[in-house]
Order: C-alpha cells, then structure tokens, then sequence
C-alpha cells in the first residue's frame, strides 16, 4: 500500500509540474497576444502592471476571482455549471502526452496523436453545454455556429495527421518527432501545414473564424451569461487550446523537440527549449492573423472548411501514398 | 493489480449507472449527456484491456461526431421533458420494441462468447501475430489483408448511406442568389459597367 501512495504522490508532483507551467504559460501568452495585436496596429498593448505589462493577466485573473458569478435564473444550473469546467479541463488534460523530449512527457503512450485528436474532438462539448444551458437566444446561436465550425474543420485536421502518420508509421508522438530527424515535414507536406495552420485557427475559434463570438452579432457567443471565475475559466481553456494546437503543429510539422540542424551550436540548446520556442513562433503567427486578418462570413467558412480543404487534402493523402509505395518510403514495421 | 481492479469497477460502474440513466433520464437533454459519460466510460474500458486503438477510436468516433449530432438533434427540436417516467402512468408504447431489440442483440453476444469459448481458433488469421507489436499495427495487418473485402464492403454501404441522406435532404430552390466566386473575380469595367441611354420620363429596364 505505501508503494502505491507513492506512485501515486510521485505522479500528482509530475502532474503538477506539468499543470503550473502551462496555466503561467497560458498567462504570459494571453498577455503576448494582446501586445502583438496592439503593435500591429501601432498602439502599446497593455504596458502598466509590471514590466512591459507582463503581469496585466494576473491583474485581470484577480479581477475575475474577486468578481461575482452570476447564474442567470432561467439556466441550467448543473449544465451551466459544469461548462466551463469541461473546457478547461479538456484543454489541460491533453497536455499530457505532448513530448518536450524524449524523456520529458508525462505519459509515453502508444496512441499519442489519436489521444490528442479524441481531447480536442471533446472541446466541442464545453461550448455546446454552455450555449444551451445559458437558455438564451445569442449564446446558443454561438454555440451551434461553433459546434457546425468545430466539427468541420476536424475532418480536414483528420486527413492532415494521416498524411504524417503515413510518413511516421507510428501513432506515438515521440516517435513522429524522431521519424523528422532528417526532414522536417514541413517541407515535404507544406500545403498541408498551411491547412492544418488554418483549421487549427477554426478549431480554436481563433480569427478570423471566431463566428461563435462575433461580438457584431452575437454579442460574446456562447460566453454571453458567463461572468468572473466561470468566464475566466472558458478564456484560460480556449487560450490553453490555442497553446496545445501551436505545439500539435510542431509535433506534426516542425520537427517537436529536435533542432534546426543537428551541428554543434544548435544541439546544445537543449530539447525543451526547442520545442517552446517552436509553440512560440505558431503562436506569433496565431496572434499575427488576429491582427491583420478581417473575419470570414460563415457560408465562406463552411465552404472553406468542405469544398476546398477536405478535397484538397484527401488528393494529398492519396498523392503521399503513391509517392512513398512507389519509391518504396514507407516506413518499417518491425513485426516480430 | 488492485489499482487495476479498483480502475476496473470504478469505470463500469460508472458505465452501467449511466447507461441506466440514459433510458430513465426524464429530460432529453440529461440523456444525452448520459450516453455520452457512457461512451467515456466504455472507452476507458477499452484502453484498460490493452485495446487502446479501439478505446481512442470510440471517443473520436463517438463522443466527438455521433453524440454532438444528437446533442444537436435534441436541442433543435426542443423534445419536452417527458412528463411521467415510464414506469409509472401510461405505459410507452415503444417498449415492446426495445424489449426485442435488446434480446437480439443478447442473443447475439451469447453466440459470440459462446461461440468464442467452445472452439478457441474460430476468429483465427494468418497474419494475426501475437508479438510486441502495437495492436493498431495489428488491426491494420488483419483488416487489410484477410479482410479486406469485408472492410471495403463496409465502406461501400457507408458511402451509399451518406449518398442516400445527402439525396433525401436536397432540394433545388430556385431563385436563390447564390455567390459564385469565378463570376466575381473575372468581373471588370467593360463586363460590370453599362452605359445607357435614358430617356425622359420612360426610364430603363435592367435585368441583373
């Protein structure tokens, strides 16, 4: 019995050192992103509390603490409750099996990406039980347009990893990364990561997809009834969603936790370092698009989403298949 | 293999109290978000016994497309909440119906595992390698080889679903201005601008 108490307190310690640098994490990237959106369009951003502003989100985290919550009379108490919880948990609970080297990961298993993939199907499930159990108009208008982006645009992300799989030949995500130690694939599948750079903008309702909270129309979306700790937590899920999406790309496409090059002053930074400074570059590119990109109409996105993507990506699945059976590429199994 | 077994009891037992949930439940809603702890909880199952594909598969699958269309379903048709429980009042009449389907398919586990304990190599394979590697791999190796036609016909009958529901929705209406984006990039002042002449107090007709 001992043993297992300290398997478990063991684990609970990784856990938390995993938890407390994403959730700090998450704060500074909330602050990044309203900087960079404040330079682009020449203002300063949030520059008072702390240097260079740097502690504004915990200004704003207390702020939400020490607000009031309030649960609108006409709601689903337990639904409306329980929403936001969902979000964020989903979106903490996936970190997991994000490698920040080979060693560093909290659980090594053999289906990593599948995992990763079935977690952010899941996110769909905080909103919709937000929107509808607000039992009002706007948000469950936002809560369906965002249900109907969600579940689109992971097709196309579906077929996106396939392609990778193809080249990798294993699910594990450890594995996908050393498969890149030659080629990143971002090079042999670029198309692809610009489309999975885009779906994972629509996944995440970030803009210029961020219909479900199109404040023009529909006032804040699915967060419309939601106020201090509860609408803070939706904020945190949806920005640590953002943040696991930066590091899917890298994993799938930039080559995770591996160096540029494998030459001497590169390979001593070490693996971790890589890998952030990775999920950082995608998240500059994230808050960039918010920045400079004016936000699509919805039939546009459905159209995005099913007539361009979706086809477009399946022609590339079929074309990396051929290519790697007809030069003989396909990565080995060793069976047996 | 006690934390095993505490895992094991605590994910089953979630399973079946949801599972009963889902078909006493009084509000629509509620079940729904029953079926889909449900489905969870199975999935948990699934990875436990070492068949983790499948546990993953079931969540994507399931939880992630099949249970958000009828969350949708439900909350668009706006189902009531039944007024009395089926057990007391007025009896449903879809009972009878359920009752059958659910000994058919007990019928049907019974000749599986039945079937499975009497002759041990009744699901056997040729390529069905018991070794180290990961049981995705081996799922690919079965389905692909001694299944294939199996697997392609399942597919077939999948797509000739998706067909049949996409015919059955679609109607033409006419008259509806639809955006076409060849026609809008490859306008330009020659083709999108008309000059006319008016004349006084009779006016033009245009037709766009």
């Amino acid at each position: 019995m001992i043993g297992y108490l300290q398997i478990l307190g063991q684990e609970i310690y990784k856990i938390l050192f995993l938890l407390i640098p994403i959730l700090v994490s998450v704060a500074m990237i909330v602050w990044l992103d309203r900087r960079v959106w404040g330079l682009v369009q020449k203002r300063r951003g949030p520059n008072v509390v702390g240097p260079f502003g740097i502690f504004q989100t915990l200004a704003d985290a207390l702020k939400y603490i020490f607000k009031e919550i309030i649960i609108p009379a006409s709601a689903n108490k337990t639904v409306f409750i329980l929403a936001p919880i969902v979000t964020m948990t989903l979106a903490l609970v996936a970190w997991a099996v994000i490698p920040m080297s080979k060693n560093l990961v909290l659980a090594d298993i053999n289906v990593g990406i599948l995992y990763l993939f079935a977690i952010s199907s899941l996110g769909v499930y905080g909103i919709i039980m937000g929107g509808w159990a607000s039992n009002s108009k706007y948000p469950f208008l936002g809560a369906i347009r965002s249900a109907a982006q969600m579940v689109s645009y992971e097709v196309s992300i579906g077929i996106i990893i396939i392609n990778v799989l193809l080249c990798a030949g294993s699910l594990n995500l450890n594995d996908i990364v050393i498969a890149q130690k030659k080629l990143w694939y971002v090079i042999p599948l670029f198309p692809m990561f610009v489309i999975f750079f885009i779906s994972a903008l629509a996944e995440t309702n970030r803009p210029p997809f961020d219909l479900p909270e199109a404040e023009a129309e529909l006032v804040a979306g699915y967060q419309t009834e939601y106020s201090g700790m509860m609408y803070a937590m939706f904020w945190l899920g949806e920005y640590a969603n953002i943040l696991l999406m930066c590091a899917m790309g890298s994993i799938l496409f930039l080559g995770g936790w591996l160096p540029i090059m494998d030459i001497y002053p590169l390979n001593i930074i070490p693996a971790p370092l890589w890998m952030i400074l990775k999920i950082l570059f995608l998240f500059l590119l994230f808050a960039l698009i918010k920045a400079i990109v004016p936000r699509y109409r919805y039939d546009q996105l459905m159209r995005l989403g099913w007539k361009v993507f979706l086809p477009f990506s399946l022609v590339y699945l079929v074309l990396t298949a051929s290519f790697l059976f007809y030069f003989d590429k396909l990565p080995k199994v060793n069976i047996l | 293999m006690i934390i095993h077994s505490i895992f094991f009891y605590f994910f089953s037992i979630i399973a079946i109290f949801s599972s009963l949930m889902v078909i006493t439940s009084r509000s629509t809603i509620n079940s729904v978000f029953f079926l889909i702890l449900d489905f969870i909880s199975v999935g948990c199952l699934f990875i436990m016994v070492g068949a983790e594909f499948l546990g993953m598969i079931l969540l994507i699958v399931y939880v992630g497309a099949v249970a958000v269309l009828f969350l949708f379903v439900v909350m668009m048709l706006n189902v009531a909440e039944q007024k009395q429980s089926w057990f007391i009042g007025k009896k449903s009449t879809h009972i009878p119906t359920g009752l059958i389907v659910s000994v058919l398919i007990l019928l049907e586990l019974l000749v599986v595992v039945g079937g499975w304990k009497y002759k041990k190599d009744v699901m056997s394979s040729s390529n069905l390698i018991l070794s180290e590697t990961s049981n995705t791999h081996q799922l690919g190796l079965v389905m692909y080889t001694d299944y294939i036609l199996y697997f392609q016909l399942a597919g077939i009958v999948l797509l000739l679903a998706m067909i049949g529901a996409i015919l059955l929705t679609f109607r033409e209406r006419v008259g509806v201005k639809k955006q076409s984006y060849i026609n809008q990039i490859s306008r330009n002042p020659e083709t999108a601008v008309k000059l006319m002449e008016v004349k006084s107090n009779q006016g033009v007709k245009i037709d766009d």
